[in-house]
This record gives C-alpha cells, sequence and structure tokens, in this order.
C-alpha cells in the first residue's frame, strides 16, 4: 500500500512545490538587482510628455551625485498613492497636486519632514505662500515644485485684430467684448468643457473660484476655503451669477460645440482644437492649455504659434477693477515617505532654482520658484505666467478644490457644476454643494 | 491500464454525444435567416465603434482633434506615426514595448497558477470525502463576494510589512521595494482573486464527470494521483481552457492590481496605456494606437482556445 499512497500525492505535491520555487526564486533572483539607497523612487500623476520631461531633469543630479531618480507616472495617482501609503509600499517621493491630499497622506504618519537643506532652499527660493500649503502643524514637509495659473481667456490675437476689439481690462469689459463679438461673428462666442472622466466639472470649478477671488478677494476666498463661508452665501451665489451671465446664456456658448448642454459633454482639452481654428473665439482655462495647442491645426492646417501676435495667446481673466492682480495657481508638492540621504538631496535639489530652469527649459511647465530664470520658459504666455508668480505685487490663491475636502472639493462641487450646466437652478445646486459637508 | 483508456474514451463519447446533441438545436434555431440578419446588423453596430478607434489610429494627432474619423473617407490621410510614436514613448518610466513584456511577464504565470492550484482543490472538494468539505466549499465560493478593492491595503501591507501577531513574527513580509523587475506580489495578488471564482467553476464541471467512471477507476487501482491526471484533467479540459482565456483576459486588461502590487519597474501595458495621453489629456490619438497594439495578444489567445471557449462557456454554469 506504501507506493500508490505516495504517488497519490507526489504529483500535485510537485506541481505546488515547482509553483513555489518559482516564486521564490523570481523574488529572490530579482532582489540582487537592487541597488540599495542610491535609487530615488518617484511616483505622480504626471505623465505622457511631460513624464518623460521630469525624468529628463534629473540627468544633470544624477551626474553630480550619482544618485538615480526614476519617476513612474500613473494616471490614477490620486486614488492609489492612498493605498499604497496605507499598504506600506509608498515610493520614496510623491509629486502630489492637491494640499488636500497632501494632509490625508500627512495624517497618515507615514510621510517624512522635509531636511533642513530643503526647508532652507524653500524660504530662499518660494513665497511664504506657497510654504504655507507644505506646511501641517507648524512641520514643513513637502516642497512646491512646479505651478501653473488658473483663470486664463484663450484667445486668438488676428481675429481681435479683424474684429477690432483689445484684450479687456476688467470683467464688465469682459462681457461687453463677449457682446460685441456675438454682435459681429452671429454666433457664440466662448466655448466650455467639463468632460473629464470621473473629474469632470472641475473646470467649471475653476470659473467660479476665480470669480470669488476677484469679486470678493482673497480674504473671502480663504474663509470660502476653509468653510466658514457657506456656498449657500450670497458672495458665493454673486460669483455663479456673473459666471452664468457667460456659461448659461444660449447666444454666448457653446462655441464650435452647440448650446449650452454641450459643454458636459465636451472633454476640456478639446476646446483648444475649436480655438485654434478659429470657431470658438474665447475659452476660460489654465496656462497649461499651451500643451494642448502642440497637436491641434489652425483653418489653414498648420500648427498654431502661441504668441501675442500668434494665432492663439491668453490674457488672464481681469479682476473687477483694472490692476488687481489676484490669480489663482494650481501647483504640485513634492512629498518624501523616506528620510534617506538621498532622497533629502533629491528633494533639496527640486526646491532649487537650478532644477526649476532645467525643467522649465525643456518646455511646457512654469515654476514659482522666485529666483527661478522666466525666460527660460518655452512660449511668451509662459514667460509673462512666470513673470506674474514672480511678482511680490500678485495675490496668489491655491485652486480651492483641492484645498476643500474631498467630498466636496473632489465631490458635490464637480457634480454641481455639471448639474448647474444640466440647467438647474443656482440655489438649489448650491445648497447640493453646501451639503457634501454633511458626507 | 487498458481499463482506464476505455473509461476514458468512453466518457469521452458520452459527453460528445450529448454535446452535439444539444449544439444540433441551438444550430437549427441559430441558423434561421431572420436570426442570421439580425445577428450580422448587430456585429455591424458593435463594431463600428472599434472600427472608428482602429481608423482613427492611423490618422495624424492634428487631424484626430479637429475632424471625426469618418471624414477619412472623403478626405484620406494615414500615417503610421502613432504607432512608432506610441511603442516608444510610454509616458512614464516604462515605454509601451517595454511595458508590453512585462505583460507577458505577469499574465502567463498569473494564468497558469491559480489554474494549477484550482483544478487540484475542484478535484478534492468534487471526488475526495473529508469532514466539513462542504462548509469548506461554501467558504471559498464566499470569498467571491470580498470585492478587490478592501483586499487590497491588507494585501499589500503583509507583501511589505509581514505578519507580526502578539510580537510572533509569522511572515517576514518580501524585500521587494527596490527590486527590478519583480513579479511575484502581482502574480500572487492576481491568483488569491482569481481562485474563488476558478475552484467553483471547475468544481461544477469536474463533479459532473459521471460517477461510475471514477468508481471503475478506483477498482482498477488508480490513486488520486491517476485519477486526476488521466480522467479528470482529459475530461475537464475544455473548462480549464475557457476559464484560461477568462483569467488571462481579466489579467491582460487589469490596471489596478498591477499599478497597487508591481515595482515601477515591473508595470504592465494597460498602465502605460492609461499614461499615453498625457497629464492633460492632449495626445490621446496615441491611446488608439496603443489599445490597438495592447489587443493584439488577446486576440491571438481568444482565436487559438475558440473552439474551447464556445463549449466551456456553459461548463460548470449549470448542472444535469
Amino acid at each position: 500500500m506504501r507506493s500508490p499512497l505516495r504517488r497519490r500525492y507526489t504529483a500535485p505535491l510537485a506541481i505546488l512545490a515547482v509553483a513555489g520555487l518559482a516564486l521564490a526564486g523570481c523574488a529572490e533572483a530579482e532582489d540582487t538587482g537592487s541597488t540599495g539607497d542610491q535609487t530615488v523612487r518617484i511616483s505622480g500623476g504626471i505623465t505622457g510628455g511631460e513624464a518623460d520631461a521630469l525624468n529628463k531633469s534629473f540627468e544633470q543630479f544624477t551626474k553630480d551625485t550619482g544618485i538615480k531618480v526614476v519617476y513612474t507616472g500613473d494616471k490614477s495617482f490620486e486614488g492609489n498613492i492612498v493605498t499604497k501609503v496605507s499598504g506600506g509600499s509608498a515610493p520614496d517621493i510623491a509629486i502630489v497636486p492637491q494640499p488636500g491630499l497632501l494632509k490625508t497622506l500627512v495624517d497618515t504618519g507615514e510621510v517624512k519632514e522635509a531636511g533642513e537643506e530643503t526647508e532652507a532652499n524653500v524660504d530662499k527660493n518660494w513665497s511664504p505662500d506657497w510654504k504655507k500649503y507644505g506646511t501641517f502643524d507648524g512641520k514643513f514637509y513637502a516642497a512646491p515644485m512646479l505651478a501653473n495659473i488658473k483663470g486664463y481667456v484663450w484667445y486668438s490675437p488676428a481675429a481681435f485684430k479683424e474684429w477690432g476689439v483689445s484684450v479687456p481690462t476688467t470683467f464688465q469689459e469682459v462681457l461687453d467684448l463677449t457682446k460685441t463679438i456675438q454682435e459681429k461673428t452671429g454666433t457664440a462666442p466662448w466655448c466650455a468643457g467639463f468632460a473629464s472622466d470621473a473629474a469632470s466639472g472641475w473646470p467649471g470649478t475653476d470659473w467660479i473660484e476665480d470669480l470669488v477671488l476677484r469679486q470678493s478677494g482673497p480674504d473671502v476666498y480663504d474663509q470660502w476655503v476653509a468653510g466658514d463661508v457657506k456656498f449657500t452665501d450670497p458672495e458665493i451665489k454673486e460669483a455663479f451669477d456673473a459666471v452664468g451671465e457667460i456659461l448659461k446664456n444660449p447666444a454666448y456658448v457653446n462655441a464650435g460645440y452647440g448650446d449650452v448642454k454641450s459643454i458636459n459633454s465636451t472633454a476640456f482639452g478639446d476646446v483648444a482644437a475649436k480655438v485654434a481654428d478659429g470657431s470658438c473665439a474665447l475659452t476660460h482655462q489654465a496656462s497649461f492649455l499651451s500643451a494642448n495647442f502642440l497637436d491641434v491645426k489652425t483653418a489653414a492646417g498648420a500648427t498654431p504659434t502661441v504668441g501675442p501676435d500668434g494665432d492663439v495667446y491668453g490674457f488672464v481673466l481681469p479682476g473687477i477693477e483694472a490692476d488687481a492682480a489676484n490669480i489663482e495657481v494650481g501647483g504640485e508638492f513634492v512629498t518624501p515617505f523616506s528620510d534617506s540621504e538621498a532622497v533629502q538631496k533629491a528633494t533639496a535639489y527640486m526646491a532649487t532654482p537650478e532644477f526649476a530652469d532645467i525643467r522649465v527649459g525643456l518646455g511646457g511647465v512654469i515654476s514659482a520658484n522666485l529666483n527661478a530664470d522666466p525666460s527660460k520658459a518655452s512660449s511668451p504666455l509662459l514667460q509673462d505666467a512666470m513673470k506674474l508668480l514672480q511678482d511680490p505685487n500678485t495675490t496668489v490663491r491655491f485652486d480651492g478644490s483641492d484645498l476643500m475636502p474631498s467630498t466636496v472639493g473632489a465631490g458635490s462641487f464637480w457634480k454641481g457644476m455639471v448639474s448647474w450646466i444640466d440647467g438647474k437652478d443656482t440655489d438649489t445646486v448650491l445648497s447640493d454643494i453646501q451639503a457634501g459637508y454633511d458626507n | 491500464m487498458i481499463a482506464d483508456t476505455l473509461i476514458d474514451d468512453r466518457s469521452k463519447r458520452q459527453i460528445a454525444r450529448a454535446n452535439a446533441k444539444s449544439e444540433k438545436t441551438a444550430q437549427a434555431r441559430l441558423t434561421s435567416r431572420g436570426a442570421t440578419i439580425v445577428a450580422v446588423i448587430i456585429a455591424i453596430f458593435w463594431t463600428i465603434p472599434t472600427f472608428g478607434l482602429f481608423v482613427t489610429s492611423f490618422r495624424p494627432g492634428a487631424d484626430t482633434q479637429s475632424t471625426g474619423w469618418w471624414t477619412v473617407f472623403t478626405d484620406p490621410s494615414f500615417t503610421l506615426d502613432n504607432y512608432s510614436q506610441a511603442l516608444n514613448s510610454g509616458g512614464t518610466a516604462l515605454t509601451l514595448a517595454q511595458s508590453f513584456i512585462n505583460s507577458l511577464g505577469i499574465t502567463i504565470p498569473a494564468t497558469v497558477f491559480p489554474l494549477v492550484i484550482a483544478s487540484l482543490a475542484a478535484y478534492a472538494f468534487a471526488w475526495i470525502d473529508f469532514k466539513g468539505k462542504n462548509i469548506v466549499f461554501v467558504g471559498v465560493f464566499a470569498l467571491q463576494i470580498v470585492p478587490i478593492q478592501m483586499a487590497l491595503v491588507p494585501l499589500l501591507s503583509l507583501f511589505s510589512k509581514g505578519l507580526t501577531v502578539n510580537g510572533v513574527g509569522i511572515f517576514p513580509g518580501f524585500e521587494l521595494r527596490d527590486a527590478e523587475h519583480s513579479f511575484a506580489t502581482v502574480w500572487i495578488a492576481h491568483a488569491i482573486f482569481a481562485l474563488p471564482l476558478a475552484i467553483f467553476m471547475l468544481h461544477n464541471f469536474i463533479s459532473e464527470i459521471p460517477g461510475e467512471v471514477i468508481e471503475a477507476a478506483r477498482v482498477d487501482g488508480a490513486g488520486h494521483g491517476q485519477m486526476f491526471f488521466r480522467i479528470v484533467l482529459p475530461l475537464a479540459t475544455p473548462a480549464i481552457a475557457s476559464f484560461a482565456i477568462f483569467q488571462f483576459l481579466w489579467v491582460w486588461n487589469d490596471l489596478l492590481v498591477a499599478t497597487i502590487f508591481a515595482p515601477s519597474s515591473s508595470l504592465p501595458l494597460t498602465q502605460t496605456l492609461n499614461s499615453l495621453s498625457g497629464t492633460w489629456g492632449n495626445q490621446w490619438f496615441l491611446q488608439s494606437a496603443g489599445a490597438f497594439i495592447s489587443i493584439i495578444v488577446p486576440l491571438i489567445v481568444f482565436f487559438s482556445l475558440q473552439r474551447f471557449f464556445v463549449r466551456g462557456l456553459l461548463a460548470g454554469a449549470t448542472k444535469g
């Protein structure tokens, strides 16, 4: 009886053993490939060409220090990083685009404080506003990296010349300009796109934030972001009404696409194509939209030139009064999950003007680093944007929906914008958004 | 030995006969003219979006941004740029071509491991009597209800931190955080997530093998090993093959599990494909090319195993 019994178990056991060996073998064999502390792994939500550029901007650093930096982009970074950090598998550094998310990560206790050198670099090179967003409970964790300015209005300088109109300097002039263009062309002047998969509606939140910041000023804006001024308060309703004068007016939108509701079905990046080919006169989007103009065509079939006399250009949405420089910005924060020497060196380097110059020089982005060289930026628009960020007279406020609790800033506010465009009345939308605080 | 093969052949014939009978009735119903026309119309409508994507993948990027794919019929202009760009720029640490290899490295073992374990387990549940068999089987089946998302954090922390209960180290955890090209965690995760359904489906199929066949083999002196390899495995091939297709497609198309568990150098195709369009989605036309690069392997797998698939689809789904 011995042999059948043994036979009975040998085959399955052998299979299991082989499978086990294969697993163990792979795990061990490849473990030796690790280069220890000398590789810094960064992950973030930046993907595509910008990720390639980011990887490239560490070449000099690697040459100087011997520390390898590998950046991995992930489109669904915002959701995955929380899982990875709570599972104990955080990258060495995460590039976090939202202070709200940064706070969630700091609350897990896994984020390490920025090293002394990094903090010194940030003190030297950034305005206190920016440092504040990386500081929690008096401890400084995350240095800012790149920036973008929200609230640009993209237009065609050539068409403006043809219509005999100029860039407006107050919000009232924007409305007048809209009316003029509408009368001259007989079509809607503005186009907008709110569609962005799960994040649909965010381009609308930028509109509202821009108007709150301009109409009611930075103090009300701060209180609003902190939750002290409610969505149902008159200041916020005023901003919705102002935006509604454009976005909910069937005569003013949605150029090149259709009626007001088509805003919800248009992808936020697609409007670049309509601005470039002339079917849309004005669109409101952050400075990053300049990247979208690289892959579109003008009516004549050429790649549009971005410049004050080119095919497309942008002006910052003006304030209620002329020369009031309140701008809304977005940006990323370099969040270390390790305090090894290599990581500290890398974060310190990323806070220097040298890093900003290299990355900005590779094109498409700007930095709020005060000592970076604006002339390195890849287009006149980005150069102006960088100068604006470095100007001490500019009041900078971070994107409000990124600062609010995620149930509002990445939840009811986004959804509210979508249903507002769908035709829901402003008061209902505002109380719906406010209700997000109770979730 | 002779008895083995005889029984083998007979039961194979039995099953083949039953299959042929039901195939015939189905064929009669499905080949009427009306049904054919409806099927063709549905097929055309279902293929239009894929066809549109296919056309888009050959159009210059700037064209894609301004006009729809149907304009190629009046104004044709094609390019292979999208494909070469997509293959060589990944938009993350890897290029699409590199992650293609990673995908193969993840998918093949992640299909084989659960199948090996599940077919053994299914055999045990069906033909070996042991105490608590039913409870354990219900328990395994019930695991299907646990959503993957709930298991991510605990499993990840098991992998990276290990498990310690009351100061006693039970499992040390893998030191894989900095490892290059390590797939072990992804394989294990995929195997774990696939097992409940695999065991359930294969069990239903394997338990349907006529009891006389198994008994005859036992009388002839076959042990469990022999019965498994000589009787059960050959008879269960359609079910195993169809589950292999399921599992292969699921792992090949998986983004979540791989993104969470794989180190950055081992990320699969889906991750690079997802990143191709860039932060602001301005290069989404590259994704159309990337999608067709990634579709090749599942197509090969599907067409080469198709004959099992149709037969095996119903396997284990119904009893009697």
